[in-house]
C-alpha cells in the first residue's frame, strides 16, 4: 500500500500492469462473441418447430376447414368430404366430465394444503404425491381407468372423462394451492380477528381473493386435458357417430387425428390437419383465457 | 356444540353475532371434507398402483423377472418380453434429453441473462410456452408429414457415407428413432427451459455483479458463476425433463415405427413402453392385457424413480437458496 503512494513506485509499476481494457480480438472476447452467437442460433432453432407447426396447421388445416368439416361425421375409406363434428363434441364433453370431477376435489384438497394444514404431514405427503403425479405418463391414466371402469362397463365417454380427470387433478391442486398462498396473510388474520370460523375465512376471503389464480390453474389444466390423447385411446375408444349416451364409445379430436394420420387417403390426412387446427385453437382459447383472468406475475 | 362460550357475552343490539351451532357444525364438516380430499390424492396413487398391480399379477407370476429381459412380444404365442421397449424408451429419451436439454438450458440462459430487452424476452417466453401447449398428436402428425420427409435425405446421405458407424447403420425408411427423438426433444424443451429459468432467477443479483466486478466477460460469468450456482436446479430440470420423455406416448407411437428390436442405429424403427401400450392395448387378448399391465408397471416404476429423483433435487435447491423449508 505504502509503495503505491510514492509516485516513483507507481510509475515503475505501471510499466508492468497489463492492459486491462478488453481487446476486440482477445481470445476471451472471441469466445464470448462466439457463445452469444451460438445462443442466438439455438434460440432461433428452438422456435423453428413452432413456426413450422403453425404454418402447416394454417396452410394444410386452414385449407380444409369449413362448415362441413366441423359438423359432418368422419368419412369412411375412399369417401370424399366428411368432417369431425362428433369428435369436437366428444372432446368437449369428456373435458367437461373431467373438470366436474377434478375441479371441486382439487380445490378442496388445495384448501387443506394452503389454509387448513399447510405444515401438516398429510399436506406435505399429498403435495409430494401431486407433484409426482404431474410427471405421471398420461397413458397410465388410461391403463388405470381401463382396469377400474372399462373392464366392467365397456368403453365410454364417462371412462374417458375419468381418465382425463386423473391427469387434471394434480395440476388443479398445485395451481389452486399456489393461488391461495398468494392471498395476503393480513387479510386472513383480519377475518379471523373478526371472529370468522376457518370455513367462513375460506369462503369469504381466501376463495374470492384467490379466484383469478385458481381459475388460471383450472383453465391450464383444461387446456392440457383437451389436448390429451393417450388416456382416451382405450377408455373412450372412437366412434363414427354423434354422442348419444355417456356410456358408449366416444370420438375425440386427438384420437381422430391419430387414426387418420396413419391412413393412406389424402382426404383423411387433410381432415387430420383440419382437426389439429381446431384442437390447437381449443387449447389456445383456454390458454388465453387463463392469461386473461390473471395478469402474469412474472 | 351446545356449549357456545360466547353466547351470553353477545350484546342484544349488536349487528355481529357469535358463530351459531350451525356455523360450528358446517365448519368442522367442511374442514373434514377438505382434509379427506387432500388425502384422496394419496389414496388415488395407491389405488392406481394396487389396481394395475393386481391386474398384472397373473402375468407377473407367469413371466416373473424374465419379462424384463425377454425380447419377443407375440400375442399369438403368448410370449411377452419388454427388453426392446425398455431399450427404445431409454435410448429415445436419452437422445431427446441431450438435444432438448442443451437447447432448453441455452434458452433459459438466453431468457435470464439480459440478452434480450424485456419486451422481446416476453415474446420469446410466450413462444416457449406455446411449444408446450401444442398437443402431442399434433407433433406426431407434424413429424410424419414434415420432419420425416425432411430427415430422409440427411439420413440417406449419412447412411451411404458413414454406414461403418453403428449409429448410421440403417436407412430411414419411414418412422424411426431419429424423428421420434427429435420430436421428443422439442416436447421436453419447454419443461427443461421453465425449470432452469426458475433456478437461474433464484440466484441473487449481487452474485453476478460480483463476477462482473472481477472483470469477467458475460460468458465467463455465465459459465463459471451462474451455471455452477444454478447447477442443482438445472439438474432437477434435466431429470424432470427426462421423466417427461420416458412417459410420452402419442407422438412416439406415431413416429417410432413400433418395431420390437434392439438396434443402435438412429434410423431404425424401435418401440417404447408407452407406445407399446398405446398400439397393442386396443386389440389385445386376455393374457396380453395382463402382460401389458405388467409393462405399465415397469413404465410406472421407471418414471416414478426418475420423477422422485428430480423432485428431491429441486427441493434441495430451493432449500439451499431460501435457507428454509
Amino acid at each position: 500500500m505504502s509503495e503505491l503512494a510514492t509516485p516513483s513506485a507507481s510509475a515503475s509499476a505501471s510499466a508492468k500492469i497489463p492492459r486491462l481494457e478488453r481487446q476486440a480480438w482477445e481470445r476471451r472476447t472471441l469466445t464470448n462473441r462466439f457463445l452469444t452467437l451460438l445462443t442466438w442460433l439455438v434460440a432461433i432453432l428452438g422456435s423453428v418447430p413452432l413456426f413450422s407447426v403453425i404454418f402447416m396447421l394454417v396452410s394444410e388445416g386452414g385449407a380444409r376447414l369449413d362448415w362441413e368439416a366441423i359438423t359432418a361425421l368422419p368419412p369412411a375409406g375412399f369417401d370424399m368430404g366428411g368432417g369431425f363434428g362428433n369428435a369436437i363434441i366428444g372432446t368437449l364433453v369428456m373435458v367437461a366430465i373431467a373438470s366436474l370431477i377434478s375441479v371441486p376435489l382439487g380445490i378442496l384438497a388445495a384448501i387443506y394444503l394452503a389454509v387448513l394444514g399447510p405444515a401438516s404431514k398429510l399436506a406435505s405427503a399429498s403435495r409430494f404425491v401431486a407433484k409426482t403425479l404431474t410427471g405421471f405418463p398420461s397413458i397410465l391414466a388410461g391403463v388405470f381407468t381401463y382396469a377400474i371402469l372399462v373392464v366392467n362397463f365397456g368403453y365410454s365417454a364417462l371412462a374417458g372423462g375419468v381418465a382425463l380427470s386423473v391427469l387434471m387433478l394434480p395440476t388443479v391442486i398445485l395451481a389452486a394451492e399456489e393461488a391461495m398462498k398468494q392471498v395476503p396473510q393480513k387479510m386472513v388474520d383480519a377475518a379471523y380477528g373478526m371472529g370468522c370460523t376457518p370455513t367462513q375465512v375460506i369462503w369469504k376471503v381466501v376463495l374470492p381473493t384467490g379466484a383469478p389464480g385458481i381459475l388460471t390453474g383450472v383453465m391450464l389444466a383444461v387446456a392440457g386435458a383437451a389436448g390429451e390423447s393417450a388416456p382416451l385411446l382405450f377408455t373412450a375408444l372412437f366412434s363414427n357417430y354423434y354422442l348419444e349416451s355417456l356410456m358408449e364409445p366416444t370420438a375425440s379430436l386427438s384420437i381422430l387425428i391419430y387414426n387418420f394420420s396413419a391412413m393412406p387417403f389424402d382426404n383423411q390426412i387433410q381432415l387430420a390437419w383440419a382437426a389439429s387446427l381446431v384442437l390447437v385453437l381449443i387449447v389456445l382459447v383456454f390458454n388465453i383465457l387463463a392469461r386473461l383472468v390473471s395478469r402474469p406475475k412474472f | 356444540m351446545s356449549a357456545n362460550p360466547f353466547k351470553d357475552k353477545a350484546s342484544p343490539h349488536s349487528a355481529s353475532a357469535p358463530p351459531s351451532a350451525a356455523d360450528y357444525w358446517a365448519d368442522s364438516l367442511f374442514r373434514k371434507l377438505a382434509m379427506t380430499c387432500a388425502g384422496l390424492i394419496i389414496a388415488l396413487l395407491a389405488y392406481i398402483l394396487l389396481e394395475i398391480g393386481s391386474q398384472a399379477m397373473p402375468a407377473i407370476s407367469e413371466y416373473g423377472i424374465g419379462f424384463v429381459g425377454g425380447t419377443t412380444w407375440d400375442g399369438s404365442r403368448d410370449e411377452f418380453g419388454v427388453l426392446p421397449e425398455i431399450w427404445g424408451t431409454l435410448y429415445s429419451s436419452i437422445l431427446a434429453l441431450i438435444i432438448g436439454g442443451i437447447m432448453g438450458v441455452t434458452i433459459a440462459i438466453f431468457l435470464t441473462q439480459e440478452f434480450l430487452s424485456q419486451k422481446v424476452a416476453t415474446v420469446f417466453r410466450l413462444i416457449v410456452e406455446l411449444l408446450a401447449a401444442i398437443p402431442s398428436v399434433v407433433y406426431g402428425l407434424w413429424g410424419i408429414y414434415v420432419l420425416i420427409p425432411m430427415l430422409r435425405p440427411v439420413a440417406g446421405w449419412l447412411h451411404t457415407h458413414f454406414d461403418f458407424i453403428p449409429l448410421f447403420s440403417t436407412d430411414l425408411s419411414g418412422p424411426g428413432l431419429a424423428p421420434a427423438a427429435l420430436v421428443l426433444a422439442i416436447m421436453i424443451l419447454p419443461t427443461v427451459a421453465a425449470i432452469s429459468v426458475d433456478a437461474l432467477k433464484r440466484i441473487p443479483y449481487k452474485v453476478k455483479e460480483a463476477a462482473y466486478g472481477m472483470g469477467t466477460t458475460r460468458w465467463e460469468a455465465i459459465l463459471k458463476v451462474m451455471l455452477p450456482t444454478a447447477s442443482s436446479g438445472i439438474l432437477a430440470a434435466l431429470v424432470l425433463g427426462f421423466g417427461r420423455a420416458l412417459g410420452e406416448t402419442m407422438a412416439l407411437a406415431m413416429l417410432i415405427g413400433n418395431s420390437n428390436q434392439i438396434n443402435l442405429s438412429l434410423f431404425a424403427p424401435a418401440n417404447t413402453l408407452a407406445s407399446l401400450l398405446a398400439s397393442s392395448f386396443p386389440e389385445a387378448g386376455d393374457l396380453e392385457i395382463r402382460a401389458l399391465m405388467y409393462a405399465a408397471i415397469v413404465l410406472l416404476l421407471l418414471t416414478f424413480v426418475v420423477n422422485v429423483m428430480g423432485l428431491a433435487i429441486q427441493q434441495y435447491t430451493m432449500r439451499k437458496f431460501e435457507g428454509k423449508k
